[in-house]
């Protein structure tokens, strides 16, 4: 159900505001044609921004920084009952979508998804954005260099969303 | 802030690779990541052309101004001194939705259209670091309120059904794979919940980092 209607979503977008361009007698395929410039203009801005991130996300995990972090706190939420894996996942996530997509996928291959660690990892990833990477992607469409408190909020959004998922793991 | 980061993240890997004697995955990862970095933007850019494209259709058409003026209590709330006809608050509104909805494709062009105007709104206002002229000079711009609420409430996470983890869910054999929709809203609502009163708390003060 849930995926027959994002399946349907985008086509019926389209259709609704081309029909409620049309009816407003507004150039429609004008319009499209300088927003989409518009669009790729920010792409480019964004560009240099998104590859220095990328590549300091691929040097410190390949250098096995983040695995080490792992197991530093591994022994700490196994006591928990909840596999070393989900550390390094929690640090991952806040740089990078598919890089954490790929440890979910690890985590629910060793452990399943049904496990522990796979029902916190599953409601963990729900409730938390990649934090380093939308701030400095959207700041360098604003040019701004200093972030002020966006760091500290963004993290105890990020803090409350992953202590709540524990709580419902290990209590319910 | 992000100097730091960015630099810290680079100096602590290739440091650390020295030690684990990883320096070759270190070495290939760096291209790795850098050409997936431009596949991502390539990829990124026919969605972005296609969305903000249509994005100037309904806002041509009107549509943008009256779908903001029903979320206009809640963004009034949340940005108090981002005036009512801005354009922000069409880019905003459709972000929030977006984000909510769940429309990953959708939620990061308005996104970045909306700072884009927030930068704009302050370059009005004539706030220092955003003048043509003063680009380089004291360290360069700092982030005005609204646009440190802005990206709290979208690092917050908004999404309120986890489609992609259902889907993965399912893909590898649980019995229950939407079973996570209901503690997932919670989540979500909890960390959103943090965020906000942590906008309200900072917002209009006068304070630095």
């Amino acid at each position: 159900m849930l995926m027959r209607l994002s399946v349907i979503i985008i086509p019926a977008l389209i259709f609704y505001i081309v029909l409620n361009g049309v009816l407003n007698k507004t150039d429609v395929y004008d319009a499209f044609v300088k927003g989409a410039m518009d669009g790729l203009k920010t792409v480019v801005t964004v560009l240099p921004t998104l590859v220095g991130l990328m590549i300091a996300v691929g040097v410190l995990r390949a250098s096995g920084f983040l695995s080490m972090l792992g197991s530093v706190f591994g022994g700490l939420t196994e006591k928990m009952g909840i596999g070393a894996e989900f550390v390094p996942l929690v640090f991952i996530k806040m740089f990078s979508s598919s890089a954490a997509t790929g440890l979910v996928l690890d985590i629910f291959e060793q452990y399943g998804p049904d496990s522990r660690t796979g029902l916190l990892t599953s409601i963990m990833m729900s409730c938390t954005e990649t934090c380093f990477y939308t701030m400095s992607v959207y700041y360098m469409a604003a040019k701004v260099k200093k972030t002020r408190w966006t760091l500290p909020g963004a993290l105890l959004a990020t803090g409350a969303g992953i202590a709540v998922s524990m709580l419902m793991v290990l209590y319910l | 802030m992000l100097n730091y980061i960015w630099a810290g993240m680079l100096l602590i890997g290739i440091l650390y690779a020295l030690f684990t004697g990883n320096m070759e995955a270190v070495s290939n990862a760096c291209l790795e990541y850098a050409e997936s970095a431009v596949t991502l933007c390539i990829t990124m850019a026919g969605a972005m052309a296609l969305w903000v494209g249509l994005m100037e259709i309904a806002g041509q058409a009107g549509l943008i101004e009256r779908f903001t003026r029903k979320l206009q209590p809640f963004i009034s709330f949340l940005f108090p001194d981002v005036p009512q006809d801005h354009p922000a608050r069409g880019f905003i509104a459709t972000n929030l939705v977006a984000n909510i909805l769940g429309l990953g494709w959708a939620c990061t062009p308005a996104g970045l259209k909306a700072m884009e105007e927030l930068a704009k709104l302050e370059e009005e206002r004539g706030t220092p670091g955003y003048g043509k002229a003063d680009g380089k000079k004291r360290g360069g711009r700092a982030a005005s309120d609204a646009m440190c609420g802005f990206l709290i409430l979208n690092i917050s996470s908004l999404q309120l059904i986890p489609v992609n983890m259902i889907v993965y869910r399912s893909k590898y054999g649980s019995l229950n794979p939407s079973g996570i929709i209901l503690p997932a809203i919670l989540a979500t609502c909890c960390s959103t919940l943090a965020g906000v009163i942590y906008i309200k708390l900072k917002y209009g003060r006068k304070s630095g980092c």
